[in-house]
């Protein structure tokens, strides 16, 4: 069946199974392949998206039920004034390895800097622990945020 | 780049090298361009093209899996090109090891392996445009010099961009690659400096640079039910509610190959429109496999049996050196101990995938995410009955590699899928289950020891009886283990014997192979040791090192300098403000050390815990002290990858990894049973210090990981009093 999505700000219509986890429609359906599978379980956080705003697990995230939201890809995060600082700042430092969770991190921390714009070491753990890194480039993903959020690298 | 194409039908210049000590016959195979690629940009080599507006895109010819070589190998071109980092653009090339040489991501080899051959190709492009420049000019080119892209002759105040010379410099003969002039290490103005991962703005842009971000006209879809036994072959299927779901295209029983022989390790391929259609009706399917003796093994059963045979005597000597067992019954003081650890998956993020297209004239193309791909071009060749020449191999960039990617299996299945479906390209991909329970791991291990200290503290006898995998004497990819192992070479006598018992599990090579486990093994045992001759593991091991010198080399391993493992051990000490002696208070903090030369590189590191109720752990500071040779190439990427290795090995250690067989099957799954390190248990600081020896550069992806590991280990002791010889560490 036919589904009406907005992503990205544009609306989008995708012609699947309403229980088709987002994260497919997504990569699949609407080509937009940087948000990735990790584990298809909501445990590694590699398919973060957000739905209004807020970080979502697009692998636990049915079509059927993304339908009414606005949904933001890391297509279009740097659209959003805490993703461009949060990308800006992933790059500065150089945050990457292999790369592959990075799209997800960088969605979890564009939500938590919106939610909590100056947020303290504690906070960042704890919003971020959602997303594994198996290359493990966690202390640039916490500077990375800190300084995105305007405060001191360094803890 | 388009070099694939332009360059097999020239001529090939080989170039011998030896590299450091080790004898390293490499095969640089420059090719030499004698003719202008689309007309638009001039090739100078396989690795080099200069445009009109002087912009220079340089090859980076081997697999990236996060260890930064696509950005490291084009800097060591770029450096004696003579250009600026800026004016670079990087393109990844195909898997040719005729144009390009090796093209392998394992061993931390890349560095020692390309570190001349790569900066000869610059150097070799930049004296051909001299004498391009120096002809055009009617000068001597040995007056001539170059700076950021442009040829200078000061003399007469000419100074030119490369690419005004560039289409009469491809015609140039190419200089010798051995004699060819290199930049003396103080000229260097991009080696040394920290250099950004060039991917990582298309990264954080979400750009489909990874093997399952493929996507290709008419591509489609395979998800594959493969044996859950290791080693069971199909029985019977039923696959109608599988192929009535829409969208399915086909059903194409497949043998897994890779390593495994072929027709042992069965696998049933569903190929839909989507990925997530073809997964769906992947779960309706029936198989019945014919699983043989295979399903009889377990890891609880290896356990038993390996405690069965530190029972009697080790089956084969692996190392003999005067009289271990004499030595111990004449020691002052003996220490015996048991260590063992687990089977272990590699748990890449980016799930295993390939895509293939086969097409009616027999001929095979790849889109591979491997570290391996010359093996993969081989494998693949054999089980479908191809030449090799008929496998034209693309290289994605990877998402995490760990060794997992190193062995070609989803390439040899794919390909399989892909010659039932000619003409149409199809891009197989894993579950995370299918990741995990289809790996090949990391071989657990048992070990018996015994040390003997004369009177005055020394070692004077060393005795390990190693339990492992493999048959006829012969260990299984991965369970091996050297006559080299430290403390061996020194101590005066040494008796290592091995057991081997069989396995059907597929095994393998993960991050520091072997290293990764031995470390714990011997790094804690020693710290035993120096305990019962009254001192602290870095005094112990400074006294057991003795004077510095380089110690016999034993097959093609690098040879082991005790100069240089002193001076890493003292760095740290130094950096780390280690206190020289033994901390008894056990007050719940701890500082441990570790000490490990691996992949050619010589690493030290002291980890302080505080520990908490019930033997919670917190990380509480890492010092890192390295000797990878005379020059860390991107110091940028040095330190990720360090912090890297550093947290992987905490993560090995303490979060409860290991994979378990039940009935031949693995039991985990997913990152619930089989957890990796999240950022909230990531240390809050790691220090890191290279030191820099005369010794030529060597790699980075592997060696810093094992030492942590018994560092951490150790800590626990020092925090707590518990010593723990088993893997993953349970402190309570």
């Amino acid at each position: 069946m036919t589904i009406s999505l907005t992503i990205n700000d544009t609306k989008r219509v995708v012609d699947a199974d309403p229980a088709k986890p987002l994260l497919w429609a997504l990569r699949e359906d609407l080509k937009l392949p940087g948000t990735k599978f990790g584990c298809g379980a909501g445990l590694c956080g590699a398919c973060t998206v957000l739905l209004d705003g807020q970080a979502v697990r697009s692998c636990q995230t049915p079509i059927g039920e993304a339908a009414g939201h606005a949904i933001t890809t890391i297509e279009h995060v740097k659209t959003l004034p805490q993703g461009k600082l949060v990308v800006d700042a992933w790059i500065a430092l150089d945050v990457p390895q292999c790369g592959y969770c990075q799209a997800g991190q960088i969605m979890s921390a564009t939500s938590l800097l919106t939610q909590t714009p100056k947020p303290s070491a504690e906070e960042i753990d704890s919003a971020m622990s959602g997303n594994i890194c198996r290359c493990s480039t966690y202390l640039r993903i916490r500077a990375a945020i800190r300084k995105a959020a305007g405060l001191s690298e360094a803890a | 780049m388009n070099a694939s194409t332009n360059l097999n039908r020239r001529s090939f210049l080989a170039a011998s090298l030896v590299a450091g000590g080790a004898a390293l016959s490499f095969d640089a195979r420059i090719a030499l361009a004698a003719e202008p690629a689309d007309g638009a940009a001039v090739v100078l080599n396989a690795f080099i093209r200069i445009a009109a507006d002087n912009s220079v895109t340089i090859g980076a010819k081997n697999p990236e899996i996060g260890q930064g070589i696509r950005t490291m190998l084009p800097m060591l071109i770029a450096e004696e090109l003579d250009v600026d980092w800026a004016q670079v653009r990087i393109e990844q090339t195909d898997a040719n090891d005729k144009i390009y040489g090796p093209q392998g991501a394992g061993g931390s080899r890349a560095t020692p392996v390309n570190w001349l051959p790569m900066r000869q190709a610059g150097a070799a492009a930049r004296a051909m445009l001299l004498a391009a420049a120096g002809k055009s000019w009617g000068v001597d080119p040995a007056s001539l010099t170059t700076a950021s892209g442009m040829v200078v002759h000061k003399a007469s105040k000419r100074s030119a961009p490369y690419s005004s010379f560039a289409k009469e410099a491809a015609a140039v003969p190419a200089p010798d690659l051995a004699t060819v002039p290199l930049k003396p290490a103080s000229a260097f103005r991009i080696i040394g400096t920290p250099v950004p991962g060039v991917d990582t703005p298309g990264i954080t842009a979400g750009k489909p640079l990874f093997g399952i971000d493929i996507d290709l006209p008419g591509m489609l879809h395979a998800a594959l039910e493969i044996s859950p036994v290791f080693g069971a072959i199909i029985g019977s299927v039923d696959d109608k509610a599988a192929r009535a779901v829409k969208g399915v295209i086909a059903i194409v029983p497949i043998h897994s190959g890779g390593t495994a022989p072929a027709g042992s390790h069965d696998a049933v391929a569903v190929v839909a429109d989507s990925w997530w259609t073809a997964d769906q009706a992947r779960q309706k399917l029936v198989v019945n496999w014919d699983n043989g003796d295979k399903a009889s093994h377990s890891t609880e059963g290896y356990a038993k049996a390996a405690a069965q045979f530190l029972k009697g005597a080790a089956q084969t000597e692996l190392l003999r050196t005067g009289d271990a067992d004499g030595a111990l019954k004449g020691a002052a003081k003996v220490v015996h101990a048991d260590y063992d650890y687990p089977f272990l998956a590699h748990a890449t993020l980016e799930p295993q995938n390939c895509t293939a297209l086969y097409t009616a004239d027999g001929k095979l193309e790849f889109w591979a995410p491997s570290q391996s791909p010359g093996s993969g071009r081989k494998q693949a060749a054999a089980m479908l009955g191809i030449s090799p020449d008929a496998i034209t191999i693309h290289m994605t960039r990877i998402g995490g590699g760990f060794g997992r990617r190193l062995m070609n299996d989803y390439m040899v299945q794919v390909a399989q899928i892909a010659k039932a479906l000619p003409g149409r390209p199809v891009k197989l991909l894993y579950t995370r289950a299918d990741d995990i329970r289809h790996d090949y791991y990391r071989p657990a291990g048992w070990h018996q020891l015994s040390a003997g200290l004369d009177a005055g503290g020394s070692l004077v006898a060393l005795k390990d009886h190693f339990v492992t995998f493999g048959a006829n004497g012969e260990p299984v990819r991965a369970a091996e283990m050297e006559p080299t192992e430290f403390p061996a070479q020194i101590v005066p006598n040494v008796h290592f014997g091995v057991s081997y018992m069989p396995t059907f599990l597929t095994t393998g090579w993960l991050r520091a192979p072997t290293s990764n486990a031995m470390a714990f093994v011997f790094q804690s045992f020693l710290d035993e040791v120096a305990e019962a001759a009254g001192l602290d593991l870095p005094e112990f091991l400074r006294r057991t090192l003795g004077p510095a010198r380089a110690l016999p080399q034993v097959d093609r391993d690098p040879p082991f300098h005790t100069g240089r493992a002193r001076a890493v051990i003292d760095k740290v000490c130094s950096k780390a403000g280690w206190q020289a002696r033994r901390s008894t208070d056990k007050t719940g903090k701890g500082r441990g050390f570790g000490f490990y030369f691996s992949h050619a590189g010589y690493f030290a590191e002291v980890v302080d815990i505080t520990m908490g109720e019930g033997g919670s752990i917190h990380i509480d500071k890492v010092w890192v002290a390295g000797d990878i040779g005379s020059q860390v190439i991107n110091p940028l990427n040095a330190l990720h990858q360090v912090q890297g290795s550093v947290i992987e090995g905490i993560g090995q250690a303490m979060l409860g990894q290991k994979i378990d067989v039940v009935a031949g099957a693995v039991e985990q799954s997913n990152f619930h049973d089989f957890p990796l390190l999240r950022i909230d248990a990531a240390p809050p600081e790691i220090v890191m210090e290279f030191v820099p020896s005369e010794f030529p550069p060597t790699g980075l992806g592997e060696p810093a990981l094992p030492p942590v590991i018994p560092a951490l280990a150790n800590a626990i002791y020092a925090a707590s009093g518990q010593r723990l010889r088993s893997l993953p560490l349970k402190p309570v």
